[in-house]
């Protein structure tokens, strides 16, 4: 870990979950400050500079979509998108288990910036530990005065309200987070009016991921220019063919080889062999981008995209073909069913996969898989269904000869070649001993 | 005719307080219900429906749409194994295989007696921890089958 880390030393060693231990780590000063001694402009144009974005997914500047925020309306509300369920990507239940105030002083200082006197932090279902802790330090904030009536001694006046969803992953879409928070399925908004507008109960709205909001601490403390030169920081998620999977802070920019032997490399004997930066998403790259920097442009300049920063690193034992049906089952799966190119194509694909893999397959399944991903490429009514292409279509680039072993001999290639440890049990040690990662 | 006890009636009332619309306080006021009942039978999301004034229709659509409203019975324990990515590449579906066999059923159906219900989850954010599973809120992993057969011990009995 990095000596200037920012958000893991609140993480690592017993956390900083119990406020007291949070306060001696430096917890609540920056709010206090920004209430205190900043002006809400200020507050916006420092987290504008500081070239925070959006840690969700979509990257979106933050103090941009502050700005969107109209000053003069009588209610406004910050929304907590803690619903984190993009597969393979576990930084915010980390920060809501382990750095829970982090999250409590982002949403202080947020509110402060935008006029907000209420929040709602919408934590997924399965978070269990996570929103026990994030619920204790709510209410520790509370006792001594962080929220509720006129905090730190100022006019202001914030509450907070934990909520929690009810299992379904497009509920992390900022839109149908919206409708369910309003007790309604959890389908997408047309957009616009965007959230800034007319978000929660029509009135506008910021919402942010949780990830991002607990940087604003370490934004607020250290100034634009010294948070930028950090990198800026940023969690990566590291899973998948790893010694060492958790989740590393480290600057934006970092290659994806360093991230990987941050994350205690390839198993032994084991070489690369494709990876997702950003989560399922994401394209998959090969080992020739290996020294790409994990940043937003170099990513997209390569196929791919940051995405919420996700690693999923696949060694040669790996059959992407396999790969690629489990990722479109789970879109198909979590589908919403409301546009028909999401709801179809995914359904069609995953028949299409089903007897690829059960050795039914036929050649021309490959233009079949082409077409219907052709079909779902900007035609969807948000981003669950356009999030099926890019690691399809790469798939299709990279590894068109595992698809035709498969359809040709009805047997894996990756099989065929290697011992039967194909997608074997980890062997490695103990991963709990990885830096940073939550305890189990 | 009601079938919540008046306390949770009570709490169910008390949930619009926290939103400034009352529908908001629908899916924590499911969770109310499903954890007095175990599960949510039409006579209880009728219920439901009218401690929050809203149509019987909007209520069951909503129970309908989230995975963790139970529309039948469950186990009394829910085996939650994460098949997605991170887990798949570290042998989830060789512990799906042991769990089906241990269990004797194959994931979406719960146990003869009762005991557990099991599904294949997608990712539950904790893949330092591949293979993972949720048993009811606590999380397991890396699992191996011996750590499987264990921990379906310690929940058997409980």
């Amino acid at each position: 870990m990095p000596a200037e880390s920012v958000l893991m030393r609140f993480v690592e060693g017993e956390g900083t979950a119990d406020l007291d231990a949070c306060l001696k780590a430096g917890g609540y000063e920056a709010a206090r400050h920004a209430l205190t001694t900043l002006t809400p402009e200020s507050v916006i144009d420092i987290v504008d500079q500081s070239g925070l974005r959006g840690k969700g997914g979509a990257g979106f500047p933050t103090g941009r979509k502050w700005k969107f925020i109209p000053k003069g309306a009588p209610v406004k509300y910050v929304v907590v998108n803690g619903d984190e369920a993009e597969p393979c990507t576990f930084k915010d239940h980390m920060l809501l288990e382990r750095a829970p105030h982090l999250l409590v002083e982002g949403i202080i200082i947020t509110a402060y910036a935008v006029g907000a006197h209420r929040a709602y932090a919408y934590v997924r279902r399965e978070g269990y530990l996570a929103r026990e802790r994030l619920r204790q330090a709510v209410a520790a904030a509370y006792e001594r005065g962080f929220l509720g009536r006129k905090i730190f001694g100022t006019d202001m006046d914030l509450d907070v309200v934990v909520h929690t969803g009810a299992g379904a992953y497009i509920a992390g879409e900022e839109t149908a987070l919206l409708e369910s928070l309003e007790g309604r399925r959890a389908m997408p908004r047309q957009r616009p009016p965007f959230p800034a507008v007319a978000g929660l109960y029509g009135k506008p709205t910021v919402i942010n991921n949780v990830e991002t909001l607990s940087h604003l601490p370490a934004v607020i403390r250290l100034g634009p220019e010294a948070y930028r030169s950090l990198g800026p920081p940023a969690l990566f998620s590291v899973s998948g063919h790893v010694r060492r999977p958790g989740v590393y802070e480290l600057p934006l920019g970092t290659p994806m080889r360093e991230l990987i032997e941050h994350a205690g490399g390839l198993r032994e004997g084991r070489r690369f062999k494709a990876a997702f930066p950003g989560g399922s998403s994401s394209a998959i790259l090969t080992a020739e981008h290996l020294d790409v920097p994990m940043d937003y442009e170099p990513l997209r300049v390569a196929g791919s995209m940051l995405g919420s920063a996700s690693l999923i690193v696949m060694d040669d034992t790996t059959c992407i073909v396999r790969v690629v049906a489990r990722a479109v089952g789970f879109y198909k799966e979590e589908s919403c069913g409301k546009c028909t190119p999401c709801r179809e194509g995914t359904y069609w694909l995953s028949l299409v996969f089903d007897r690829i893999l059960h050795g039914r397959g036929r050649m021309e399944d490959l233009d079949l898989l082409a077409h219907i991903s052709k079909g779902l490429n900007g035609t969807c009514f948000c981003l669950l269904g356009e999030s099926v292409p890019p690691s399809l279509d790469a798939s299709l680039q990279h590894f068109r000869h595992e698809y035709e072993y498969h359809i040709g001999t009805g047997r894996c290639d990756v099989e065929d070649r290697l011992p039967p440890q194909h997608f074997a049990a980890r062997s490695t040690g103990d991963p709990g001993a990885a830096a940073g990662t939550p305890g189990a | 005719m009601p079938v919540l006890r008046d306390e949770a009636r009570d709490e169910i009332r008390r949930l619009p307080d926290h939103y400034e619309h009352r529908q908001s306080a629908l899916i924590p006021a499911l969770f109310v219900a499903q954890r007095e009942i175990g599960w949510l039978p039409p006579d209880t999301l009728r219920e439901v429906a009218d401690l929050l004034d809203l149509p019987s229709s909007e209520v069951t659509s909503v129970a309908s749409f989230y995975r963790f409203f139970f529309l039948e019975p469950p186990g009394r324990h829910l085996v939650l194994l994460c098949t997605n990515l991170a887990c798949a590449l570290n042998g989830a579906e060789h512990i799906r295989h042991h769990l089906e066999a241990r269990l004797e059923i194959p994931p979406g159906q719960t146990t003869a007696d009762g005991t557990f219900t099991l599904r294949e989850s997608e990712c539950l954010a904790a893949c330092h921890l591949a293979p993972m599973m949720l048993v009811d809120r606590d999380r397991f992993g890396p699992l191996t089958p011996q750590s499987v057969d264990e921990i379906l011990e310690r929940y058997r009995a409980r």
